[in-house]
């Protein structure tokens, strides 16, 4: 990947980031914020890609998708927890 | 690398700047978990089929297919389990909004859980 092209297109992962950042601070409640932090993982997901397409090492694919199972499991627990229950129901 | 693996990976940005923009402008937080998910797990997929085209060695292939289907499967689970969570905890609609079709459900599972909460306590 020509550097150009990368500094573009991660450029551009982290403008979304920032408007993912703006709703996370100024989100009226918390589950806007929650949808904040669910869409920063996802585009770490994309910048981790970027990053192994531009070194040409596989092991930033490995992080990506670590990063998105736990970021589910994240997701998962906070909104059992927004429904108002415990996590051992 | 070839002018396929850029035009994937730059769609696939495209979507998530999309997503991001909808994230930003839309009124309340139902609408954007739409964008948030549908975009954004596209945008995502298009990004890891650009890698899997632009490094076509075996390793690449394999684990930027698992992470596209582990992203496709986990990331709408999320977005729902997220849109209940919020409804069933008092999260208003924007006023606009013209259907609440889970109201009623939603109410049912509220009331059962009372019930619940009612025999425990006894």
């Amino acid at each position: 990947m020509s550097p150009v092209a990368f500094t573009v297109f991660f450029c551009a992962l982290l403008g979304a980031a920032f408007f993912c950042l703006y709703r996370l601070q100024q989100g009226p409640t918390a589950p806007d914020r929650m949808v904040g932090v669910d869409m920063l993982s996802t585009l770490l997901v994309g910048l981790c890609v970027l990053y192994a397409l531009k070194t040409g090492m596989d092991f930033y694919l490995n992080i990506a998708i670590a990063w998105a199972l736990l970021s589910f499991i994240g997701t998962i627990a906070l909104a059992k927890y927004l429904e108002g229950r415990s996590l051992d129901e | 690398m070839s002018s396929v693996a850029y035009v994937l990976i730059g769609g696939g940005v495209l979507f998530e700047l999309f997503g991001a923009i909808g994230i930003v402008r839309l009124p309340d937080v139902y609408t954007r978990l739409q964008s948030a998910t549908k975009c954004v797990t596209l945008g995502t997929c298009l990004i890891l089929a650009g890698a899997a085209v632009g490094n076509p060695s075996a390793t690449f292939i394999v684990k930027a297919v698992l992470c596209a289907v582990f992203i496709m499967l986990t990331f709408p689970v999320g977005a729902h389990a997220l849109a209940r969570g919020s409804h069933l905890g008092g999260v208003k609609l924007w006023e606009k909004s013209v259907v609440n079709a889970y109201d009623e459900v939603a109410e049912d599972i509220r009331r059962r859980g009372e019930a619940e909460a009612d025999d425990a306590s006894v």
